[in-house]
């Protein structure tokens, strides 16, 4: 299960929307029960609408700062500009850690859909998410 | 010379559950080649087959991507952090 504050799942859904008409991307920090304490909005370098690579300095930069509060980068969202939710065949291929939580926000249709996905040797499988105010 | 190599949750259970190791070396293949050398199960997920930086991971000195600095060939020096984590990408 993945678990996020409702000022973090806003976060998430205003980036991806804020990065139209590319795809946007950017990690997530917390436990390793999938409780996320703070995302991190990284630039997309592939600036694309298809394709994203997260910054790499951007992810060094989040991955000290999540270190420095005792947490761990636990996971990745971007955005679909024109599909569904799913991790599509290059998302499950380049996916980089099994223990990591895929989260994928769809912009496809009038409302943002964010879904999140575990994937390991390639299986992908969906988990709940659920947005609380802790 | 020694640096301390910062290692992504990924990779960790290959040397022994550590978050950091130290290991000798004056550039960042010496670096990565004696990683390696030192925790066997890391051979194939930093450097290819043929020694070049594999395309799955991103290393850094201090703040800086080797990849924009000299490569392999980039110096490290005495007391260097570098930093191992994974490219994260997708589509």
């Amino acid at each position: 299960m993945l678990s996020l504050t409702t000022a973090t799942y806003r976060d998430v859904v205003a980036h991806c929307l804020a990065g139209l008409p590319d795809e946007a991307c950017g990690l997530l920090a917390g436990d390793g029960a999938g409780r996320v304490e703070n995302s991190y909005p990284t630039r997309n370098v592939a600036a694309s609408a298809k394709l994203y690579t997260v910054d790499p300095r951007d992810h060094l930069h989040a991955d000290r700062d999540a270190e420095g509060h005792g947490w761990e980068i636990i996971g990745v969202y971007h955005s679909h500009t024109h599909t569904e939710a799913y991790p599509s065949p290059t998302d499950v291929a380049q996916a980089p850690d099994p223990s990591w939580h895929y989260v994928v926000v769809s912009l496809r249709d009038t409302y943002p859909v964010l879904r999140s996905y575990r994937i390991v040797d390639a299986a992908v499988e969906e988990e709940p998410v659920l947005v609380e105010d802790r | 010379m020694t640096v301390e190599v910062r290692l992504p949750t990924v990779l960790r259970s290959a040397a022994g559950g550590s978050a950091t190791v130290s290991v000798a070396g004056a550039t960042i293949g010496e670096v990565l080649r004696n990683l390696v050398g030192d925790h066997p199960g890391l051979a194939g997920q930093v450097l290819t087959d043929d020694g070049s930086l594999h395309r799955f991971v991103n290393v850094y000195v201090d703040d800086d991507d080797v990849r924009y600095l000299q490569q392999l060939d980039t110096p490290v020096a005495d007391g260097a952090t570098v930093s191992i984590l994974p490219a994260v990408a997708g589509g």
